[in-house]
């Protein structure tokens, strides 16, 4: 439990503080700003009509009934906006030639998964809009449903896109040996001692952001206004002007309160889209608000791999080689992100250990399924899922401690700054520390015994242990790196200070947050830095009018980019503001420290000019130095040289009933690395929460289609996201290894537990099972996975339950 | 149409709806109270959860003219004289909140919890909120606010 400590005294550092947040009170007393809060003058509803098919050609669509229903003004197919609704982007284009057959906003002549939006109705409320779409007649030529990934990049298999005469994307590849960072796993493979293979299985998950997608368009003669529930305002307002042909400075995107993302809202979406279309046909303002079961069929799902790995050790434990091959579902459409999320995963699967050889391969294959992107940590769970699998399988071939494998294996604490097979450098990190204050906090060594002393007494109810040790790449810019790796934009973050007349400071950040508390922790940053109080310190963000340039939040870069700017952006202030005293007081500028919030001579701190007298200067203008220009804000743009690379260590203890295959969690604990701390009580939020996400991905959630290709699991009674009574109180702590790339020192903690979570459960939930010749669950592992397995064995099947 | 005599937060509104209105959607279009979100079609996730005549309801799975000649309050009356209520308090307390959607009904489950159970354990907590989902905090801090609340009215 972190102490709460909300009057730090003026000569107190903020960092490190856990202040309360400044964002809390709106949203605890109901005055909220989300999407679907909003009423314009003349506003129309929107209702999308949705394909019920996987895979079908529209043979004939009339909208026309819908047209003369009750309240409507307007319904259109997406015949109706062909030629002008555009192709939704792809931002990534992970090779040359990676096929992308395009990805209209409303399907026009073919329907590629069920939930495909084929039709919207206008009305003057959403009921009359909902109502009207039943007059709507569709006529569907079904299609054969492309699911299975391997089956689908077979020969003569059914294509999803005719048009492209494949169902693969693309083949990324990555081999140490062609890019010099290391061996060939041919040559380990030949030379292996020991190999251990095994295939994971990467379900579909949805994001299960609480707030559903909310869009409201106004349209004013060439322009438009669009308050969106998005996590990347900026990007849009650049996409969304490329998508429809409209002049980018003429499109202004908000977003204002954003009910949770977990990468669910980094994407242009088709509804967006749409929405601008209506509204501008129709002159008036447009609101739509997807319904749950819209946004578990038609918002993208995240994950979904089929995971063959292979790695070689010797027979003390030296790991030699680790070779990789995802078949990557992007399923029916390539969105903002989709081709390069597993390709970001490429770089994560050596996680922190010491490999001479490392290749990786991945094929991205169309489905006719709703389509992939970003899901909390982005192409990193999956690759940190992998490698501290097969870690632990490796172990057990070995007859070796899990842990003691590791420590043979990973990255030490001298050994940093460390270029990894992949080739990344890792600029700092503790793997140590943060291990051994894990097992001190998870009371390692008594779960131990506890577990001999079931497996002794053949307890129904086995303990089970799990470990995950774990780096990722957070922090994502340098735009350098993301071009080389084919990503279109850069990773840089804006930062702009305006310092107002009374002394208070507006910090405009071009990050876009959605539930983290960066008004909090950027609030302190500027705090801290300029030795103003926190609260006279207001954070703009999220409306590309007040804050026109940024990248917006994802990949934990809002602290380790974000942040950094607004850093560089306060120094700006303060050098101007220190020309400015100097004046005042008739001193060399040299010789003026500035602490507090007030510059004062070296050596003679009675004579000093407070930070507010300089800003009431500035707006006066009365006097100030020959030729300066009157105001005191400043702007930095912060590009950094390398990524951040969190770490940490995660401890699970689970109680498998084998009567039953219920799995609980008993005991849960992990250290996290995240560099410098800003605010321990937002931290520790944000790895509670990321938890939680994780855990879900081992024990509950799963996105199922079934064989004809429709969503079995459409809404909150089929998905099982987590309640209260499902999860156990976490027991969090921290090392402190700063990040030697950025001033701050940070690393990011986004991502974190959702990272190294799952494989810590499900390193947990086998280890349980392993005396019964179990060697994997596949997720989520639920009762019921878990007690066919169990039965499987006792019947003499092999393997691992699916 | 369906006449009704609704109090809410403290206020009387009579109003025309149609029968198929639901409780939520004549508080957030009707009476432009939006402090009361919806987050499912289901009734699983508890976003819209209110208090009838004092117990807590999804608002999603009741008609508006069911609420007719009765008392809703919202999270948005539960504040008075610019003073928050106490479970207002310590959901900010406890950092019970991140992207703040799931909360106005996350603090009124929570309030109705203790009336019906001032003493709770933990388990008690955690079963008496499965009916509200939050994506955000991994609910260990939500736990946290109701036992502070727990506690201040022990003492």
């Amino acid at each position: 439990m972190t102490a709460v400590d909300d009057k730090p005294t003026s000569t107190t550092s903020q960092i490190g503080v856990s202040r309360k947040r400044k964002e809390d009170r709106h949203l605890v007393t109901g005055r909220t700003t989300w999407v679907d809060n909003m009423i314009l003058p003349g506003m129309v509803h929107l209702a999308i009509l949705r394909s019920p098919m996987a895979h079908a050609k529209i043979a004939s669509i009339d909208v026309s009934g819908a047209r003369t229903a009750p309240g409507v003004l307007g319904a259109w197919s997406g015949r109706d906006f062909a030629d002008v609704q555009g192709d939704l982007p792809c931002a990534w284009p992970v090779t040359p030639d990676m096929v992308n057959p395009g990805a209209p906003s409303l399907a026009v002549d073919q329907v590629n998964f069920a939930g495909d939006a084929v039709a919207v109705v206008a009305a003057r409320t959403k009921g009359e809009a909902v109502d009207a779409l039943e007059e709507i007649d569709v006529d569907y030529e079904p299609l054969p449903a492309v699911l299975d990934l391997e089956a689908a990049l077979a020969d003569g298999a059914d294509l999803v896109h005719e048009s492209a005469g494949t169902n693969k994307s693309y083949s990324w590849e990555l081999d140490s040996a062609a890019a010099g960072s290391g061996g060939s796993v041919e040559d380990a493979a030949r030379d292996a001692e020991v190999t251990v293979k095994r295939r994971f299985i990467q379900q579909r998950l949805s994001p299960g952001f609480m707030e559903p997608r909310s869009v409201v368009v106004q349209p004013a003669d060439e322009a438009v206004t669009i308050w969106s529930s998005t996590q990347i305002p900026h990007i849009l307002r650049t996409m969304l002007g490329l998508t429809l042909g409209i002049d980018e400075h003429k499109v202004r995107v908000v977003a204002p309160d954003v009910g949770g993302g977990f990468g669910g809202k980094i994407t242009i979406t088709p509804e967006e889209v749409i929405a601008t279309l209506v509204a501008r046909e129709l002159g008036r303002p447009a609101k739509y608000t997807e319904s749950r079961s819209e946004s578990m069929s038609a918002a993208h799902h995240g994950r979904g791999q089929i995971q063959d790995l292979t790695i070689t050790a010797t027979r003390d434990g030296k790991v030699t080689g680790l070779d990789v091959h995802l078949i990557a579902d992007m399923g029916a459409y390539l969105r903002l992100l989709t081709p390069g999320v597993p390709v970001l995963g490429a770089f994560m699967f050596p996680g922190i250990y010491k490999f001479p050889s490392y290749r990786f391969r991945c094929d991205g294959v169309f489905t006719t399924k709703v389509p992939t992107d970003a899901y909390r940590g982005a192409g990193r769970p999956e690759a940190t899922f992998g490698i501290e699998r097969i870690m632990d399988e490796l172990a057990a071939e070995l007859d070796m401690d899990p842990l003691e494998l590791r420590r043979k294996n990973w990255i030490t604490h001298e050994e940093f700054p460390f270029t990894t097979v992949a080739g990344l450098t890792y600029d700092s990190g503790n793997y140590e520390a943060a291990t051994e204050k894990a097992l001190e906090l998870a009371g390692w060594e008594e779960l131990k015994a506890e577990q001999a002393r079931r497996r002794e007494s053949n307890d129904p109810v086995q303990l089970g242990l799990g470990i995950s040790t774990f780096t990722e790449m957070c922090g994502l810019a340098p735009s350098r790196v993301l071009g080389s790796l084919d990503y279109a934009a850069g990773g840089w973050e804006s930062a702009s200070v305006r310092v107002l007349p009374t002394g208070k400071v507006e910090v405009v950040t071009g990050i876009s947050p959605h539930g983290q508390g960066h008004v909090t922790g950027f609030s302190q940053i500027v705090a801290d830095r300029l030795g103003v109080p926190f609260e006279d310190v207001e954070i703009i963000h999220g409306d590309t009018q007040s804050s026109p340039k940024g990248l917006d939040t994802y990949g934990s870069r809002s602290l380790t980019v974000g942040g950094v700017a607004v850093v560089q952006a306060v120094d700006k202030v303060i050098e101007k503001a220190r020309k400015i005293a100097a004046h005042m007081m008739e001193a060399n500028e040299d010789d003026l420290e500035y602490a507090d919030g007030k510059f004062s001579v070296a050596g003679a701190p009675s004579s000093s000019v407070p930070f507010g007298d300089i800003a009431f200067a500035v707006f006066s203008a009365h006097d100030l130095p020959e030729g300066m220009e009157p105001t005191l804000n400043s702007e930095a743009t912060y590009d950094p040289g390398n990524f951040s690379f969190p770490h940490g260590t995660h401890l699970c203890a689970v109680e498998v009933d084998t009567e039953t295959g219920h799995v609980a969690i008993r005991t849960y604990a992990c250290v996290d690395d995240i560099g410098t701390p800003i605010n321990p009580m937002l931290i520790d939020g944000q790895v509670h929460g990321g938890l939680a996400q994780g855990i879900a991905q081992a024990l509950y959630e799963e996105a199922v289609y079934d064989d004809d290709g429709n969503l079995v699991t459409g809404s909150f009674v089929d998905y099982t996201l987590p309640t209260a009574a499902d999860l156990p109180t976490f027991h969090t702590d921290r090392t402190v290894t700063p990040s030697t790339d950025n001033p701050l020192g940070v690393k990011g903690v986004g991502e974190a537990g959702t990272i190294a979570s799952t494989p810590a459960v499900v390193n947990a939930v086998v280890d349980a099972l392993r005396p019964l010749g179990i060697n994997d669950i596949t997720m989520p592992c639920t009762p019921e996975r878990v007690w066919r397995a169990i039965q499987d064995h006792a019947n003499g099947s092999e393997g691992a339950a699916r | 149409m369906t006449r009704i005599s609704v109090q809410v937060d403290g206020v009387e509104y009579t109003d025309d709806v149609e029968p198929r209105t639901l409780l939520v959607h004549y508080l957030r279009e009707q009476l432009g109270k939006t402090g009361t979100v919806v987050g499912c079609d289901t009734s699983n996730c508890g976003a819209c959860t209110v208090h009838l005549d004092g117990s807590s309801v999804k608002s999603c799975t009741v008609l508006a003219v069911q609420a007719d000649g009765q008392a809703v309050d919202t999270v948005e009356g539960l504040a008075k004289d610019g003073e928050l209520h106490p479970m207002q308090q310590a959901f900010t307390d406890c950092h019970s909140l991140q992207c703040g959607y799931c909360t106005p009904g996350m603090i009124m489950a929570s309030i109705d919890l203790l009336k019906d159970n001032p003493d709770p354990t933990e388990e008690e907590i955690r079963t008496g909120l499965e009916g509200n989902l939050c994506r955000c905090t991994g609910y260990q801090n939500i736990v946290r606010a109701v036992q502070q609340v727990a506690g201040s009215e022990r003492s």
